[in-house]
């Protein structure tokens, strides 16, 4: 469990990607063998902060695809800097990473 | 003296991480829109969201496929001229709970995001971008070849 990032600066912004590993459960799919519902399982918020300012916040469903990628773009920060990112999912289960801006 | 000493340890500790643990994870992570995301219409999610209702505009530039093979991973983008945008959100009419996902953005934040959404069907995709108490739409059909919900 990482969050991979990734940050490159194309002119006066800076686009950012990330993914996140996770199953997203959506809760509707039905276990072929036991017949029950397979319960929802998702990442529920990603927050992107830069010089520790929060500066991006998302709040995802289980409609997210599995292994949730975001992209965004940044006005401000310059090469050598750092984003960090960090994730939580229904359960509440932390996750967390960071993309130097190349 | 060592008993009262051993229960105002046990009252520091608990009293410490009483504190410390609210601090720690709801600072950061508080705010999932339980009710939006449990909404099963699309107007009904935006008027939790944002308390105003929609309107088309076509300053928001919605970006899918016409046809999607795999409903599992659909990519989905969203950009808007529009000035100070707050938030934007993204919704699949045909899905169970319309609200796939919402940016809340900042000033540092160029208003176009990108993502991956599952679609169970072929139905309408909307992208909604929230600026100055006004909920600006855009609305286009994706059809489904392979459903994004079975096994």
């Amino acid at each position: 469990m990482a969050i991979k990032g990734k940050a490159k600066l194309r002119g006066e912004k800076v686009q950012v990607k990330l993914l996140i590993k996770h199953a997203m459960e959506t809760g509707l799919r039905i276990d072929a063998e036991t017949g029950n519902k397979i319960p929802a399982y998702h990442v529920t918020e990603v927050v992107g902060s830069w010089e520790g300012q929060e500066v991006f916040r998302s709040n995802l469903g289980p409609a997210v695809s599995k292994n949730p990628y975001l992209s965004f773009q940044l006005k401000g920060p310059s090469v050598g800097d750092t984003i960090s990112f960090a994730s939580i999912d229904n359960k509440g289960i932390q996750d967390s990473g960071a993309a130097v801006v190349k | 003296m060592n008993l009262l000493n051993q229960s105002r340890r046990i009252l520091l500790k608990s009293f410490g991480f009483c504190l410390s643990l609210p601090l720690l994870s709801e600072k950061l992570f508080a705010s999932w829109p339980e009710e939006a995301f449990m909404s099963t219409e699309i107007d009904k999610a935006i008027g939790e969201l944002y308390g105003h209702p929609p309107q088309a505009s076509d300053l928001v530039k919605l970006k899918v496929p016409d046809i999607a093979e795999n409903g599992a991973v659909v990519p989905i983008s969203v950009s808007t001229d529009i000035e100070n945008v707050d938030s934007i959100s993204i919704y699949v009419e045909g899905n169970p709970n319309p609200l796939a996902a919402t940016f809340e953005l900042s000033p540092y934040i160029v208003a176009a995001v990108s993502t991956r959404i599952k679609m169970g069907k072929t139905s309408n995709v909307v992208a909604a971008v929230y600026s100055g108490g006004t909920v600006y739409t855009a609305t286009q059909e994706v059809k489904v070849t392979i459903g994004g919900c079975g096994g």
